[in-house]
């Protein structure tokens, strides 16, 4: 079972903030304003003790992303992975995902809409 | 960790999904590759997929994963181009205006009628007043960069190609023409991009270190730049360094985060190349061989020690220190700047400073550096399109020509700005009679002090403006409107720089049409010896082959045409030359060295001494500031910087559009917690900022990495959903930052204003103030009309 699942590996790292899997999203699933299958959320910015500021953007998965099911039965990537400024998402089965985790600041998510 | 470059690019696409044809059907739709320019603005153009149904319409866009350009990418703006396409509020045919100006009352016209109007208006003022009381203006960048100065030289006969008020010129022209007069030409960040094996290519080479200065280039992408081809040097292991009063997702991300105050910048660039020549960490061999007048420079930058630049721009004498050498010992370094350099009011200076620290470190048009940006095929995509049909004693004739050495040696580009809108104002040197805008909404957007402009554009008898969407410019003063074509909707081609890209019409929305038509149309009407095409892909082809533009020895012009261009979708030289002034690839007459007097890269300018100005970089401090205004800035306490970005606008544009607004609804004032604190005010509020020219109306937000001292603002705001005539207009003048920036505060050579380096004060807004639009209409102003 676990090995079938699909996921999205997150490089959160290079997440620039930028929107595009949010409005790639919203796009190839007609949703509404307010509706996303992926939100980017904000960590910080904050001074660390050292006094180095922290600030990521992680995208979030919810249960509206079914991980574009009909892009990629017509061979394509989901629409945030193509999109993505930064190419910073990947998709895959979690156990090629969990292969690929070869640095910090990575997430891999499991959207429930699969 | 750093991936290898083979890492970078996803080469993992279905080929049998993404065709390497330029059109294929998929079931029942159309597929077209092409390139996205404007309408709506960008200054990149990100290839991708149009997709059109049986009927001819868009219904899906997606990024071309083929590309070398993008790779498949796309920005927030492109995904959502359905939305902008098929928006019901566009323009869909020519108007003429029937009320008063203001009142938005407009009745719907042919194009043939559209078209003796502006026949009849043009031939009125070359018989009582002369071609040159017409000026052409266009909007930043985007699709319409030669095609406004082709129709106002080649359609008009005039000499007075302009922007929109853009006090100084300043974006990117100080720049440029800062690296023309010293270098012989402007340079960028070498990320590979003229190469069509991007990162795979043999000859090239990752910067080592990266300066990112003045600007937030993963939002603003401007000028033939994708932003976030930094990101993908990063993940090669590029360092950063960040000059920015703003902390940006870079500046997080740099090991070096310097909070300069706006408007210091050639103190700090100078202070850097001070630390290079104390510590002997610059080229020798590069300073030695191709440049000239090294040693004057270094007495200047003798006057700049760290602890000099660090109280003048706010920052740690240590941090310069390091800065600099980090910059100077990483082989190869690069410079990312941005419009702050210009928006200053000795930007030029400041420029040449930065350029100067990049030159003595050995990094011009080296792999990994600071390369030449020269277009592709030698096309001419600038403002001098068309510039060879107006008789050279009416280039004398252009407004501001006299005003600073620059622009009488010709070397300005553009009618002198402030000068336009004094002439406007006092019909001096002479009248300007009527003003032809495409693609640009100067009274929401680069106009400084935009009601001054308001109020001046209400006396130029005839203005027809070319756009997409009734904007409040149109409202305010447009006496005819023609609807111009979306990107994809017309036929064209972008260079600026690699590579050459198709441009291809895959739909069409009511009577829309190009710039490039509109522009030959009415230039037949007007000229037609001057305007032999009969398409407006023809007038293509002669652009891509040259445009008129002189031979170089590199690029070689192209001989292919519109169309072959749209079955190869994107034409790429087979190699990209480094070090182009050992190879006599710069000057016309085919010599080693630069396209300067001397041949050498002048860190002394030869024409600036010429000229009688200082031939050397050096600071001067704004206008306004805590220290040249101290009694001023008792009142307006905090340094105001303008123009922050956002992902979801490009300037002006971009506001009628749901999604956007979902993301960003309204105008954004940052500043610190402590700030707030201060001034009573929590994150959310409504706010003014202010000063002593005028204030407008932004939401606060609180961040926590931002400097005490600095207040940050949007531009570029006007509210579609509100009502359009006036008094209302749009709102736009509610929250204009320009009602607190100044015309006519440029330096002796013109170019270069302080629109990021203002003073001001904030306070909440508590009902109590009564709205600037309303206020600036009725009764002028903002505060003394």
């Amino acid at each position: 079972m676990a090995k079938e699942l699909k996921g999205l590996l997150v490089d959160y790292e290079f997440c620039s903030g930028c929107h595009a899997c949010e409005v790639a999203c919203k796009k190839s699933h007609g949703l509404g304003a307010g509706q996303y299958g992926v939100l980017v959320t904000k960590f910080g910015p904050f001074q660390k003790p050292d006094g180095r500021w922290e600030m990521d953007f992680v995208p979030h998965f919810g249960e509206l992303c079914d991980l574009c099911a009909d892009r990629v039965a017509s061979g394509r990537k989901p629409s945030c992975v193509h999109h993505c400024q930064s190419f910073a998402i990947q998709y895959g089965t979690v156990a090629e995902l969990a292969e690929k985790i070869d640095k910090t600041k990575m997430a891999l998510f499991v959207p429930q809409g699969q | 960790m750093r991936r290898d470059p083979s890492e970078i690019i996803p080469r993992d696409y279905d080929e049998g999904v993404y065709r390497n044809e330029w059109r294929w059907q998929e079931g029942d739709l159309t597929v077209t590759r092409s390139a996205q320019y404007t309408a709506p603005g960008c200054h990149d153009s990100c290839s991708l997929l149009y997709y059109t149904d049986a009927d001819g319409n868009l219904v899906d866009v997606e990024g071309d994963p083929r590309s070398s350009y993008n790779s498949g990418r796309l920005c927030m703006r492109c995904l959502n181009m359905l939305e902008t396409v098929n928006h019901p509020e566009r323009l869909g045919h020519p108007m003429k205006r029937v009320g008063e100006r203001g009142e938005d009352k407009w009745e719907q016209i042919t194009w043939d009628e559209a078209y003796d109007i502006i026949v009849e208006n043009v031939h009125d003022v070359w018989e009582n007043y002369g071609p040159q009381s017409i000026v052409g203006m266009q909007g930043t960048g985007r699709n319409v960069v030669w095609q406004v100065p082709m129709l106002t030289f080649m359609g008009f006969g005039s000499p007075n190609m302009s922007g929109g008020f853009l006090s100084g010129d300043a974006c990117y022209l100080p720049r440029i023409i800062g690296c023309a007069l010293y270098g012989g030409g402007l340079w960028v960040v070498d990320a590979a991009q003229f190469h069509e094996k991007r990162y795979l290519d043999e000859n090239w080479t990752k910067p080592e270190l990266v300066l990112v200065w003045g600007n937030n280039p993963v939002a603003s992408n401007a000028d033939g730049f994708y932003g976030h081809w930094i990101v993908d040097l990063m993940r090669m292991g590029t360092r950063l360094i960040t000059i920015d009063p703003r902390m940006t997702w870079l500046a997080v991300r740099s090991e070096q985060w310097l909070a300069i105050r706006p408007g210091t910048d050639a103190a700090l660039a100078l202070a850097m190349i001070n630390v290079a020549v104390e510590e002997d960490l610059y080229d020798h061999e590069f300073v030695e061989k191709w440049t000239f007048g090294f040693d004057e420079l270094k007495a200047r930058a003798a006057e700049y020690a760290p602890e000099v630049a660090a109280e003048i721009c706010y920052l740690d004498t240590e941090e310069i220190r390091k800065a600099a050498r980090a910059f100077a010992t990483a082989k190869p370094a690069a410079i990312q700047w941005g419009v702050s350099l210009d928006q200053q009011t000795h930007g030029v200076q400041a420029a040449a400073a930065l350029s100067h620290l990049g030159a003595m470190c050995g990094n011009l048009d080296v792999p990994g550096g600071n390369v030449f940006a020269i277009s592709a095929y030698n096309v001419c995509d600038n403002y001098s399109c068309g510039q060879f049909a107006v008789d050279p004693e009416l280039m004398k004739k252009r407004i501001g020509e006299d005003s600073t050495p620059l622009h009488r040696g010709g070397f300005a580009q553009l009618a002198q700005e402030d000068a336009v809108l004094r002439a406007i104002e006092t019909d001096e040197p002479y009248p300007v009679r009527m003003i032809w805008m495409q693609g640009t909404n100067p009274i929401a957007n680069m106009g400084a002090d935009s009601p001054r402009v308001y109020r001046a554009l209400k006396r130029v008898p005839f203005i027809v403006v070319v756009d997409a969407v009734k904007t409040p410019t149109i409202v305010a003063c447009a006496d005819l409107v023609l609807p111009c074509a979306m990107s994809c909707e017309r036929n064209s081609a972008r260079a600026w720089n690699w590579p050459m890209r198709s441009l291809v019409q895959v739909t069409q929305h009511e009577e829309c049409k190009s710039d490039e038509t509109i522009i030959l149309e009415v230039g037949k009407r007007l000229k037609p010896e001057n305007w032999p095409w009969e398409t407006d892909t023809e007038l293509i082809t002669w652009w891509i082959q040259g445009g008129g533009s002189p031979d170089k020895p590199w690029p070689q012009k192209a001989g292919f045409t519109w169309e072959d261009l749209r079955e190869d979708v994107m034409m790429w030289e087979e190699e990209y030359p480094y070090r182009k002034y050992e190879k006599g690839l710069l000057r016309p007459d085919g010599q080693p060295g630069f396209m300067t007097p001397t041949g050498l890269y002048e860190f002394k300018s030869v024409l600036f001494e010429a000229w009688g100005l200082d031939p050397l970089p050096f600071f001067c401090e704004p206008p306004e500031s805590p220290v040249s205004t101290p009694e001023l800035a008792r009142e307006y306490p905090y340094v105001l910087t303008t123009g922050m970005r956002s992902f979801e606008f490009f300037h002006s544009e971009h506001r009628n559009l749901e999604t956007m607004r979902e993301f960003h609804p309204d105008p954004i004032t940052e500043i610190s917690p402590a700030v707030a604190a201060a001034n009573g005010i929590e994150e959310g509020d409504w706010i003014w900022v202010e000063n002593m020219r005028g204030r407008c109306r932004q939401r606060a937000h609180l961040n926590p990495s931002h400097p005490d001292w600095l207040v940050s603002s949007e531009h570029g705001w006007w509210f579609p959903e509100r009502e359009a005539a006036e008094p209302s207009l749009y709102g736009v003048f509610d929250s204009n930052i320009n009602n607190l920036t100044p015309m006519e505060q440029i330096g002796p050579v013109g170019l270069g204003a302080p629109y990021k380096c203002q003073i001001c004060r904030i306070y909440k807004d508590d009902g109590s103030v009564p709205n600037p639009t309303e206020t600036i209409i009725r009764e002028g102003g903002p505060f003394n009309g």
